[in-house]
Order: structure tokens, then C-alpha cells, then sequence
């Protein structure tokens, strides 16, 4: 039992003072993400066919890399800011939230990392070593 | 996690039946929320069959003739009858809003009416409403200013001014808003809700107060203001016809320009 008082309850720890910059990344990622989900779906459907050389050409081009590996920075990017609310909002189990938050951070960072050294390297080398 | 099921002892069981009278031609039924939390049974949804041509219009005559003619035990907050007080704020048809305003006729079939949503109940159609109002004392609703009252008149301000506050300030603390609100079920021990909110930026647009830079550091918070996720379900059950979700979108906007 508690005889805290229903304000000093509410008022807790007081306010962060941020989440504006949160708010703020939401939406320029969404701005980003806009035409560039319009492009890769167009240049999928242009694609003639799906072969590894034909798709690993379409990277070679220094345009597709570029736009590819901007599409990946703000789908994490956005991902990241999404999927923390989500696990902000449902989650109330002390551990378990700390360790999903943390545990989405390091995964977003490694799927970036993994997915722009893909994108690099076989820009730069024609996939030939992958 | 979040709950998405009710806890056992909360399970709504069916209830009793109270039949209309005899000879009564135009007989509408009514499910009501029963919970007594001295018997220490579940709550329960009892049906009452109403003779409407012997009753007022609206869903709180329906309540206050129930209580008077049929069952005097049915409990429930009502004050003005009349939309300015907010005390018969309660869950009709599936929707938030004030009995006293919602008319019968208006609503179709079989009428549910259950408390106000994910609220302790004290009884009844009664919700526990004191961290509701936590939040509201929390956005510290009053007029905040440096500089000194005129020694001679009121602190002036001009009509368009005035007119800023006019529609916000029209909020009577219901409570219709934020219950309706998913993220205010979730996370009402941090997020302050549509209502609260509401009031926080009738403070922040009124031109005679000088600490809206204090009241949106209080604001900027992930969970005070940013819980808020445009659902937007508090501007649909407003029995007042106001706008809190614009009210929230516009502080965002406020807090957003003075950090760019």
C-alpha cells in the first residue's frame, strides 16, 4: 500500500524533456522514405528478369547503389523509431522492455552495417566475390 | 505486457432479467454494467425491459426511471441533465459520451451501457476518476504571468485572442476523450491523455500567460505528450464537439518550431 498522493504519483520522475527529436525523425524518414519505396518497386517491376547477374548489374550502377543504400539507412531508421514505440507502448515488464529496447538497437545497427557492406561490396566488385 | 484480456475477477457474467409491466406497448431493453464491489461477486450485465412511453428522451431519464420504478440499487453519477457538469460521462451503444445528451431514439435494438472504459469502477456505471484528475492538477491549470495584474483592471486581452481559448477552455472534464483512448489504456500512469492535453494547450495559446515555455518543457516527454499517436478516437467521442486530437497536434507543432 501507498499514501502517495494521485499528483506526485502522475508527476513520477518528471519530464524527459525530449522526444520531439523522436517525433521529428518519424516523419523526415517518412518524407524519405516516399519516393524512394516508389522507386525500388518501379525499378523492380522494370527489372526483366531476376538472375543473379542481371540484378547484381542493376547494383553495378552507381545510381541504384546510391538510392538502394539510402532506402536501407531510412528504412532502419524508421523501423528503429516505430518498432521503439511499439515495445514502448505494450510493454510494462520492467527487464523484458529494457532488453527488447536494447536488443532493437543492436539489431538495426547490425542489419545496417551487414546490408550497406553488402551493398558496397558488390557495387564496387560486380558481386563477383559474393 | 499490456493486458488484453480482463482478469478473472473483473469477467462481466450475464445478469437478471427485470420484464417490462404488463400491458406496456412500447417496451425497449437496456443491458447495464453491475458491479458491487462489497458482495465480491463478478460484475455482471443486468437487462431492464423500460415502458419508453412513460419515459423522458434521453439515456439518463432511462437510468433515473430505472432507479426510481424498477431497480434502486442501479448506481451512476449525474448532476446537471443537461451537458455542462460531465458527471453522467459513460460507455453507450459502444460509445463514450454524456446520458444526459445521448437521446434513446437515436440509438438502435438492444442499448449496452457500461462505464467509461479501463477505469478502476467504484460501483456501477462509476469509474475511479483520481488520476484523471491527477493529470489535469499536473498541467498546472491556471494563469502563470511574471508581470505584475494592472493595479486598476483586469489583465486585457484583445477578441482574436480571446477567441484562441474559447473552444478549448469549453471542455467540462468528462473524461469522454481520454477513455476512448488505446494509448491513454496502455499508458494513463505516464501519458496525460486527450483531455489533459486539451487543457494544457488552452493554457498555451492564452495570450495572458507567460510561462508557456515552462508548461511545454513539462509537456516535451515521450510519455506525457508523445503517447499520443493520432488515433484520434477523443475527437469522435467529444460530446462537447471539440477537437483535442488538433489541440495535441498543434502543441507537437509548438514544441517542433522551437527546436528548429
Amino acid at each position: 500500500m501507498s499514501l502517495e498522493s494521485p499528483l506526485g504519483k502522475f508527476l513520477g520522475h518528471g519530464s524527459a524533456r525530449h522526444g520531439t527529436e523522436h517525433w521529428w525523425a518519424q516523419r523526415v524518414t517518412s518524407v524519405a522514405l516516399l519516393p524512394l519505396t516508389l522507386w525500388f518497386v518501379f525499378a523492380l517491376l522494370g527489372m526483366n528478369d531476376f538472375t543473379h547477374a542481371s540484378v547484381v548489374g542493376w547494383m553495378g550502377s552507381p545510381v541504384n547503389s546510391i538510392l538502394l543504400a539510402l532506402l536501407l539507412i531510412a528504412v532502419l531508421y524508421h523501423s528503429q523509431l516505430g518498432l521503439q514505440v511499439v515495445v514502448e507502448d505494450y510493454v510494462h515488464t520492467g527487464w523484458l522492455k529494457v532488453s527488447m529496447l536494447v536488443g532493437l538497437q543492436l539489431a538495426h545497427v547490425a542489419f545496417g552495417v551487414a546490408g550497406l557492406y553488402s551493398i558496397i561490396l558488390i557495387s564496387i566488385s560486380g558481386g563477383m566475390t559474393v | 505486457m499490456a493486458e488484453f484480456q480482463l482478469p478473472p475477477n473483473s469477467r462481466v457474467k450475464p445478469g437478471k432479467t427485470f420484464k417490462a409491466p404488463q400491458g406496456a406497448k412500447n417496451v425497449r431493453r437496456f443491458s447495464i454494467y453491475r458491479y458491487d464491489p462489497d458482495s465480491g461477486e463478478n460484475p455482471r450485465l443486468d437487462t431492464y425491459e423500460v415502458d419508453m412511453d412513460s419515459c423522458g428522451p434521453m439515456v439518463l431519464d432511462v437510468l433515473i426511471k430505472i432507479k426510481n420504478e424498477i431497480d434502486p440499487t442501479l448506481t451512476f453519477r449525474r448532476s446537471c441533465r443537461e451537458g455542462i457538469c460531465g458527471s453522467c460521462a459513460m460507455n453507450i451503444a459502444g460509445g463514450n459520451t454524456l446520458a444526459c445528451t445521448q437521446a434513446s431514439a437515436d440509438l438502435k435494438g438492444e442499448v449496452k451501457i457500461y462505464p467509461l472504459p479501463h477505469m478502476p469502477v467504484v460501483k456501477d456505471l462509476v469509474p475511479d476518476l483520481t488520476n484523471f484528475y491527477a493529470q489535469y492538477a499536473s498541467i498546472k491549470p491556471w494563469l502563470q504571468t511574471r508581470t505584475p495584474a494592472p493595479p486598476d483592471q483586469e489583465r486585457l486581452q484583445s477578441k482574436e485572442d480571446q477567441e484562441k481559448i474559447n473552444t478549448p477552455s469549453a471542455c467540462i472534464l468528462c473524461a469522454c476523450c481520454s477513455t476512448s483512448c488505446p494509448s491513454y489504456w496502455w499508458n494513463s500512469d505516464r501519458y496525460l491523455g486527450p483531455a489533459a492535453l486539451l487543457a494544457a494547450y488552452r493554457w498555451l495559446v492564452d495570450s495572458r500567460d507567460e510561462a508557456t515555455g515552462e508548461r511545454l518543457d513539462e509537456l516535451e516527454d515521450p510519455f506525457r505528450i508523445y503517447r499520443c499517436h493520432t488515433i484520434m478516437n477523443c475527437t469522435n467521442a467529444c460530446p462537447k464537439d471539440l477537437n483535442p486530437a488538433k489541440a495535441i497536434a498543434e502543441t507537437k507543432k509548438m514544441l517542433a518550431a522551437r527546436s528548429h
